[in-house]
């Protein structure tokens, strides 16, 4: 509930920012917001744009913040994302199965993708105590580099050297009763599936023993330790649930929104999961409502700059911001409090001042 | 009157709990002035108050006479007061002259000027008697040490009252007298010491006036000359206490724990315990005695499964358990209260309610098929806290950092016991407690014998161990000593043993 007040405070924050950087350079902020939201959600068509911009953000947001309440920080849903997208292509590309079939497949290969490109840092860490934000940078750039001489090496597109082949219809997660409701809009399968992680990670942390066991070593491995939970067990798991989740993303990405692997790109969606994740608390709903936001900023931006001379860069500058009072959740929280305080001490004056006339 | 330091009516609410009613502690300029309470009755929430930490809600604090703010520490240290913690606030890889000038360095040009400080703090050692080298690092120097370096860094920063907050907790009984003697030196030369403690021995023997406070509330201030160690005990938990375990002689039963020439290594991967052997029987409580660091800790990992020995075996009614996971002990009937509560014992970002199930929540009724039911957690949370009386702002769902260390300790007794154990390991179950819940929880620990239990005591408390064991094992050095039975040696005995002197013809093999 505080951290919700303090996450909007942060987004007032960041949009006044905005604001001002508009006014400074010389733009009306008033139309500027007005053309960048209604670029995000004016007709039907933006409004699923704005929603498939966020589902592979609600899954990264995810992986960060399932392994922050386990005592992890996973910098790597970049290239779990891109690992897990990249074995779901795979299978698309090479199976041929019906449908609903190949997209299960699929969904089960991304996230098995993810979570082997989580595993390494996991078992690094519980064996060796690597630390994680290390090992899963460097895994970032393996699965880069993978991709980009598998793709080319096995999957390579018919007109460019630089991508894979475009998947097939039956391997998309695109389906035409969505994108007609949408007005063509690329929205597709992936934000139910995110909306489904969302509840399973809802489910996990608050109300199993996972969770719970989960939770307690990343708060204090010692007395998870002596309580008889298996911890080196238990941080391997996270990182798995969280490479997985990752992955997930992968397959909203490139089976979704896109319909083939780029190489020689770490996706950025990865490392906007971590501001996803610091902006929601850490907590699935706060993680699915920031990244709806996200996804928002990121769809409304190139109609803003069409309509207006703002340049897009003032949707990327409110973004950051917004990740910095979110990140420095303790001086709002200091700065609440004080007006609190000032409040009350400003009434109880009053009230003193009163009885004095009595 | 002349008061280095007055704190007059203050009050200071939490959520959910006044921790100072309208206290009032007045500090005379020389003297030793001791602050007395229970866990949690407010003695560090004053204190932090005096030091800037927090903010009294009421109330008026004077320093030498004028009405004074204490917005944050760095007032309280303009003012010349200065706070010894209990938890050291130092860098180890430091040395001492390096901690103590750390926020206020003295600077030639742009460089830092060791020189001069670290001579003056020799000079500062000298007068004062604290014998510390400015250029020994931290991590080489003994715990007492290191707290004379925090009063040196007091000293240095010209503080006039210094608060001391349970300063002895850390000390061995040698270190204990040595403050004695700093501290006199100290108001020797004009300081003013608050002393925050419930050890009723040290006032006695250290300070000149005592404040306690109970429940938030101030009892009263007493002239310790006039006032005797009972006195004083009932001051502060309201009602008369005895010093003395009452329980009856043992009948001790089937063998228990079976400890065989056990080796352990400690984390240096060097011999802690060597080729220990013991025996604790159903019914009796066997307490370990030593000093600090002779192989405690090792034993204790490696009978509960958290450390694996070189060689030897452990087994528990029978079994043997040298092998098996620390779940699986517990399922055998281990109960531990571990010697580092906030590291090892609870999990201090999660509830009452999360913490008391920390061993059982992979059980029916707590979980069923991997789904907690956080029902029946909670009423099981809720039956410890009304048995072991853990008293805290929001019952089962407060987080168990915003509770006392008293409290927090009962709460780890309680979830222990209420497991039902054949065998309780206690680890210094009453470190830092105050009277009225030691008393308790050794009243606990009898009623686990006297269940038929086997009870493991290990304490660097000679007074526990000798009052609450039947049996007593000496380590040295990792090595055992020797066994006496506690109703025919006396303290005189065991601290020759514990200094390695083997005793002669005293208790069984």
């Amino acid at each position: 509930m505080r951290s919700g007040v303090i996450s909007l405070i942060a987004v007032l924050f960041g949009l006044l920012a905005g604001a001002v950087l508009m006014a400074v350079t010389g733009h009306s902020p008033i139309t500027g917001y007005m053309y960048l939201f209604e670029g995000g959600l004016k007709s039907p068509e933006r409004i699923g744009d704005t929603l498939a911009t966020a589902t592979p953000l609600i899954f990264t947001g995810l992986s960060v913040a399932f392994a922050f309440r386990t005592g992890l920080f996973n910098i790597g849903a970049a290239g779990q994302m891109l690992l897990g997208g990249f074995l779901a292509s795979a299978v698309g590309l090479s199976l041929d199965l019906p449908k609903p079939l190949l997209l299960l497949v699929m969904i089960i290969a991304g996230f098995v993708g993810g979570a082997l490109w989580a595993v390494v840092p996991g078992i690094l860490k519980a064996k060796y105590n690597v630390h994680e934000v290390v090992s899963t940078i460097m895994m970032n750039w393996i699965a880069y580099w993978t991709v980009y001489y598998a793709v080319p090496a096995y999957f390579k597109g018919e007109f460019l050297e630089t991508e894979s082949k475009l998947l097939p219809e039956a391997a998309t997660l695109n389906v035409p009763f969505l994108s007609e409701m949408f007005g063509g809009s690329y929205i597709n399968l992936g934000l139910f599936l995110a909306v489904i992680a969302v509840i399973v990670f809802a489910f996990i942390i608050n109300r199993t023993t996972l969770g719970y066991e989960l939770k307690a070593v990343g708060l204090n491995r010692h007395s998870a330790e002596y309580a008889g939970i298996a911890v080196n067990r238990s941080i391997v798991l996270s990182m798995v649930i969280a490479g997985g989740l990752a992955g997930l993303g992968g397959v909203a990405q490139y089976a979704g929104n896109a319909a083939n692997i780029q190489i020689g790109i770490l996706p950025s969606q990865g490392f906007d999961g971590i501001a996803v994740a610091l902006l929601g608390a850490n907590t699935p709903v706060g993680v699915l409502l920031s990244a709806l936001f996200f996804g928002l900023l990121y769809s409304g931006r190139g109609f803003m700059n069409a309509m207006t001379e703002i340049p897009p860069e003032i949707a990327n500058s409110i973004i950051a911001i917004i990740i910095y009072f979110a990140a420095t959740s303790i001086l709002i929280e200091r700065l609440v409090r004080w007006l609190i305080r000032r409040r009350s001490s400003g009434a109880s004056a009053r009230s003193s001042a009163e009885r004095k006339v009595d | 009157m002349d008061y280095a330091v007055e704190m007059l009516d203050i009050r200071k609410e939490f959520p959910g709990i006044v921790a100072n009613d309208d206290i009032t502690l007045r500090l005379k300029r020389g003297e030793i002035h001791a602050l007395l309470g229970e866990n949690g009755a407010g003695k560090s929430t004053l204190m932090g108050i005096l030091f800037g930490m927090y903010q009294a809600d009421r109330g008026m604090i004077k320093v030498s006479g004028k009405e004074v703010r204490i917005g944050n520490p760095n007032v309280a240290t303009k003012l010349g007061i200065g706070m010894v913690h209990q938890h050291f606030k130092l860098v180890s890889t430091f040395t001492v002259t390096e901690n103590i000038i750390l926020g206020s360095e003295t600077r030639k040009g742009l460089v830092l000027d060791v020189k001069t400080a670290s001579k003056r703090i020799e000079q500062l050692s000298q007068r004062y008697g604290l014998n510390v080298d400015p250029h020994a690092k931290i991590e080489d120097i003994s715990v007492g040490m290191q707290q004379r370096v925090e009063i040196l860094k007091m000293l240095y920063r010209d503080a006039e009252v210094l608060i001391l907050d349970e300063p002895t907790a850390v000390l061995t009984p040698q270190e204990i007298l040595d403050l004695g003697i700093i501290m006199k030196n100290l108001i020797g030369e004009g300081k003013s010491i608050i002393l925050i403690t419930h050890k009723l021995k040290e006032i006695k023997a250290n300070a000149h006036r005592c404040t306690v406070i109970r429940r938030g509330k101030t009892i009263g201030t007493v002239d310790v000359a006039s006032t005797s160690e009972l006195v004083m005990a009932e001051m502060m938990v309201g009602r008369s206490v005895t010093f003395k375990v009452d329980k009856k002689a043992a009948s001790p039963g089937e063998i228990v724990l079976q400890v065989d020439s056990l080796s352990v290594n400690n984390n240096k991967k060097c011999l802690a315990l060597n080729n220990f052997s013991l025996e604790v029987r159903a019914g009796e409580i066997v307490g370990i005695a030593g000093v600090d660091g002779n192989g405690q800790s090792e034993l204790v990992e490696a009978i509960a499964g958290l450390r694996k020995p070189e060689s030897g075996s452990v087994r528990l009614k029978g079994e043997e358990i040298t092998g098996l996971s620390v779940r699986s002990r517990i399922h055998r009937g281990i109960g531990h209260i571990p010697e580092d509560r906030q590291k090892r014992g609870l999990v201090l970002d999660y509830t009452i309610a999360e913490n008391m199930v920390l061993e059982v929540y992979h059980r029916e009724p707590h979980s069923k098929r991997g789904i907690l039911n956080k029902a029946a957690i909670k009423q099981y949370a809720e039956r410890i806290i009304a048995s072991f009386d853990v008293r805290s702002g929001q019952g089962a769902s407060s987080i168990v950092r915003s509770l006392s260390g008293g409290n927090q300790q009962k709460a780890i007794i309680g979830r222990e016991i209420e497991l039902n154990p054949d065998l309780l390991i206690a680890v210094q179950p009453t470190r830092g407690l105050d009277v009225g819940s030691i008393e308790y929880i050794h009243r606990r620990l009898v009623e686990q014998r006297d269940k038929g239990k086997a009870v493991l005591l290990i304490s660097l408390e000679l007074d526990e161990i000798l009052n609450l064991s039947d049996r007593i094992a000496v380590l040295n050095q990792g090595e055992r000593i020797g066994v006496v039975n506690a109703s025919e040696t006396n303290e005189n005995e065991i601290g020759m043993m514990m200094a390695g002197v083997t005793a002669e013809g005293g208790g069984e093999a």
